[in-house]
C-alpha cells in the first residue's frame, strides 16, 4: 500500500535512509519524469509514428537533454510532457501526475518555452505581457512584479521593458519567452531550442542563466532539445539521442563521447571533391561534409583505423588532394554520429 | 493558491491585456462611436420624415446601443480563440493551469469593456441630440435584465469561440448567419411583435431579442408592447445565459480532449 501511494504521487523516498536519518540529511531519490513504452502517432495523410516505444526516466534535479535530427520527436515528447498533446500508447508521469488523467496538476508546477515561438499581444509591452502570463499561474502580485524585474535585469531587457511588443527584435521577444518560462517558479521546465536563432554572446548569457537556475535550488529540474552539440555538451547531466522516434541512447556527454572508442574519429581535409563515394566504403560509419570556400571538411567515425587508408585513396583518385589528417578525441558530435549514423546538419 | 482565486487573477488578467490594447489603439473609437451613430441617425430621421410616435426613436436609440454587444460577440468573441492560434497564444493559454472557462470569461469581460463604450457613447450622444425622453422607473429591474442579457450573450460568445476553433473558417458562416436576420428579428429597430408570434418565439432564442424587449417595456412602459411580461423574460434569459455557458465549457473541454489527440487544434504546425 505504501510504496505504491508513494510511487503515485512521484515522491518515491528512499524510505529506510530517510527514517534512519529524519531531517539531518534530507536523502531522497524523486523523479521527476517517468515514461514507459510511450509511442505518439499522427494520423493523416500519411501515418507517422513520431515516438516509438520510449522509456526514460529524468530524477529531479537533472538538466536533462534531448539531441536528435530534425523530424525525430523532440517536440513531440515535450509537448507530451507539457500536457499539450496525449500519449497513443504508454505512460509518462511528470512530478508524479500522469499526463493523461491529471494534466492540471501537472501545469501547475511546469513552464514551456519553445524557440521560435511567437506569442503574447503586440499592443502590449514586454513587462504586460509577462504579468499577465504569470497571473495565468496565480503569481501573487508583489512577487510576480519583483521576479519580472529581477529577470528583465539578467536578460539586459530593462530598457526594452515598457516598449511594445510589436516593436522589440525577434532576439528581444525570445528573451522575453525565455523569462515567461521562468517567471512563474516552476519546478520543472521544458525549453525547446531555447537558443534557436540568437546570437552567440546571447546565447552564451542564457546558457549561463540556465545552469546558474538548475544549481540554486535543487529540486529544480530541465528538459531542454538542442541541435547545438556545445550546447548539450556543456550545459546536460544527461543526454538522450533520439533518432525517428526512438531513443538511441542515454548517458552523461563523457559517456557518450566514451562508446565512440579511441581512435575512430577523423578529421580529414581536403581540395573539393564530391564526397558521397566515401558513404559506401566499407568500414564508414558515419560521416559529416562540410564545404568552405576551396576546402572540404569531412568528419568521418570509422568502425577501424584501417579503413582511413581506403578513403584516402578514393579521394586521390577522385582527383582531390588530402591537406590534412587528424585523429580526434571524440567529441558529443562524434558520438552522435558514431550512435546515429550520420551527422546532425 | 486555491483555484478559484488563480481563476479569478487569470480572467482578470486576460480582460485587463483586452482593455489595455483597446486603450492603446484608439482608432477604434472613431468606427465604433461615430458611425453606429450615424446609423441610428438615419432611421431617427426617417421615422421623423414618416411622423412616426417619437417612442420610436427611443427604441432605435436603445437598439442601436446593443448591437454593440452582439456585434462584438459575433465578430470578436467568435473569431478569438481562432486568432489567438494563429498568433501561437493559443498553446500558451492551454498549458497554463487556469480553468479554460476563466480564460473565456476573461476575454468576453475585455470585449464588454471595448462595447461598452461603444454601447454608452450612442446611448447618451443619441439622447443628447436628438432629445429623447426616457424615464428609468426601475432601475433596479433595469440592471437586472441587462445583466442577465450581458451574460446569456456573451455565453454564446463562449460556445461561439469554442466552436470556431473546432471548425475553422467554416464557423465563419454561422456569424453572418446570426449578424443580419437578428438586426431585423431581435426589434434591434422596431417592436417584435410586429412579426407575429412565430418569428416572435424563434428570434427570442437570440438572447438579445428578449433583452431588448424587456428593457424596453421597463423604459418606454406598456406603449412598447413586450412579447412576455419582464420576469418571464428575465427567467428565460437566466435559462439562456446558463445553458449557452454549460454548452461553452463542453464544447472547450471536448475541443481540448481532441486537439490533445490529434495534435491538430492547439498547435500550429511546426
Ligand atoms: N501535429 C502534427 N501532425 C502530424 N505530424 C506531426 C505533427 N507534429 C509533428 N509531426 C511529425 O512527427 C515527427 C516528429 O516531429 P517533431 O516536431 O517532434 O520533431 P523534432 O525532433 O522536434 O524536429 P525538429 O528538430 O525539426 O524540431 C515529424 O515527422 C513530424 O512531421
Ligand atoms: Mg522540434
Amino acid at each position: 500500500m505504501l510504496p505504491d501511494t508513494l510511487l503515485r504521487t512521484g515522491r518515491i523516498w528512499n524510505v529506510e535512509q530517510s527514517f534512519l536519518l529524519g531531517h539531518l540529511i534530507p536523502f531522497r531519490v524523486t523523479t521527476a519524469i517517468e515514461i514507459r513504452s510511450l509511442s505518439r502517432v499522427f494520423s493523416g495523410r500519411k501515418e507517422t509514428l513520431a515516438l516509438d516505444d520510449i522509456n526514460l526516466t529524468v530524477e529531479e534535479g537533472e538538466l536533462f537533454g534531448l539531441l536528435g535530427p530534425n523530424g525525430a520527436g523532440k517536440t513531440t515528447l515535450i509537448k507530451i510532457l507539457s500536457t499539450l498533446l496525449l500519449p497513443s500508447n504508454g505512460t509518462a508521469h511528470v512530478l508524479g501526475h500522469d499526463v493523461y488523467s491529471d494534466a492540471n496538476s501537472i501545469r501547475k508546477r511546469i513552464n514551456m518555452v519553445s524557440g521560435g515561438e511567437i506569442s503574447g499581444y503586440g499592443l502590449l509591452t514586454i513587462r504586460e505581457n509577462l504579468w499577465m502570463f504569470t497571473q495565468f499561474y496565480g503569481v501573487p502580485r508583489v512577487v510576480a512584479k519583483k521576479r519580472i524585474d529581477n529577470l528583465l535585469d539578467i536578460f539586459g531587457l530593462q530598457d526594452k521593458a515598457d516598449a511594445k511588443l510589436r516593436t522589440v527584435s525577434t532576439g528581444q521577444r525570445q528573451k522575453m519567452n525565455i523569462i515567461r518560462g521562468f517567471a512563474t517558479d516552476p519546478e520543472l521546465i521544458f525549453l525547446d531550442e531555447p537558443t534557436l536563432g540568437l546570437d552567440v554572446s546571447t546565447s552564451i548569457d542564457i546558457r549561463n542563466y540556465l545552469r546558474e537556475w538548475i544549481s540554486e535550488c535543487s529540486s529544480r529540474t530541465m528538459m531542454l532539445t538542442t541541435h547545438y552539440m556545445k550546447e548539450a555538451e556543456e550545459l546536460c547531466d544527461r543526454v538522450a539521442i533520439i533518432d525517428r522516434g526512438r531513443i538511441v541512447a542515454i548517458d552523461t556527454p563523457a559517456g557518450l563521447k566514451r562508446r565512440v572508442g579511441r581512435g575512430s574519429s577523423f578529421l580529414i581535409e581536403a581540395t573539393p571533391f564530391n564526397p558521397e563515394s566515401i558513404q559506401s566504403i566499407p568500414g564508414v560509419r558515419a560521416f559529416v561534409a562540410r564545404p568552405s570556400e576551396d576546402h572540404m571538411h569531412l568528419r568521418m567515425i570509422l568502425d577501424d583505423e584501417s579503413v582511413i587508408a581506403d578513403i584516402i585513396s578514393e579521394i586521390v583518385s577522385s582527383g582531390a588532394q588530402v591537406t590534412s589528417l587528424n585523429k580526434n578525441e571524440p567529441t558529443l558530435e562524434d558520438a552522435f554520429m558514431h550512435l546515429v549514423g550520420r551527422g546532425l546538419v | 493558491m486555491n483555484d478559484w482565486a488563480l481563476n479569478f487573477k487569470a480572467g482578470i488578467a486576460r480582460a485587463h491585456a483586452r482593455a489595455i490594447g483597446a486603450m492603446r489603439e484608439p482608432s477604434w473609437v472613431v468606427f465604433d462611436v461615430i458611425l453606429p451613430l450615424l446609423g441610428v441617425a438615419a432611421y431617427i430621421y426617417y421615422y421623423r420624415a414618416l411622423g412616426a410616435d417619437p417612442i420610436f426613436e427611443g427604441f432605435v436609440i436603445l437598439g442601436g446601443a446593443m448591437t454593440a454587444f452582439w456585434l462584438n460577440v459575433l465578430w470578436g468573441m467568435a473569431a478569438q480563440l481562432y486568432w489567438e492560434r494563429e498568433v501561437g497564444n493559443f498553446q500558451l493559454f492551454m498549458i497554463t493551469p487556469m480553468s479554460r472557462m476563466a480564460l473565456l470569461a476573461g476575454m468576453a469581460l475585455g470585449g464588454l469593456f471595448t462595447s461598452s463604450i461603444r454601447a454608452l457613447s450612442t446611448l447618451i450622444l443619441g439622447i443628447l441630440i436628438f432629445q429623447i425622453k426616457i424615464s428609468v422607473a426601475e432601475p433596479l429591474a433595469l440592471a437586472t435584465i441587462f445583466i442577465l442579457t450581458m451574460l446569456a450573450v456573451y455565453g454564446i460568445g463562449m460556445m461561439l469561440s469554442s466552436l470556431f476553433l473546432m471548425y475553422g473558417r467554416d464557423a465563419w458562416n454561422i456569424s453572418n448567419l446570426l449578424q443580419e436576420p437578428v438586426y431585423l428579428v431581435s426589434g434591434f429597430y422596431f417592436p417584435i411583435r410586429e412579426l407575429g408570434l412565430t418569428i416572435s418565439a424563434v428570434a427570442s432564442l437570440i438572447p438579445v431579442t428578449l433583452g431588448l424587449d424587456a428593457m424596453r417595456q421597463l423604459l418606454f412602459g406598456p406603449a412598447s408592447q413586450g412579447i412576455l411580461p419582464v420576469w418571464v423574460e428575465a427567467i428565460i434569459l437566466a435559462f439562456q445565459a446558463a445553458i449557452f455557458m454549460i454548452l461553452a465549457k463542453f464544447s472547450l473541454d471536448r475541443m481540448e480532449q481532441r486537439s490533445r489527440r490529434e495534435g491538430r487544434l492547439t498547435l500550429r504546425w511546426q
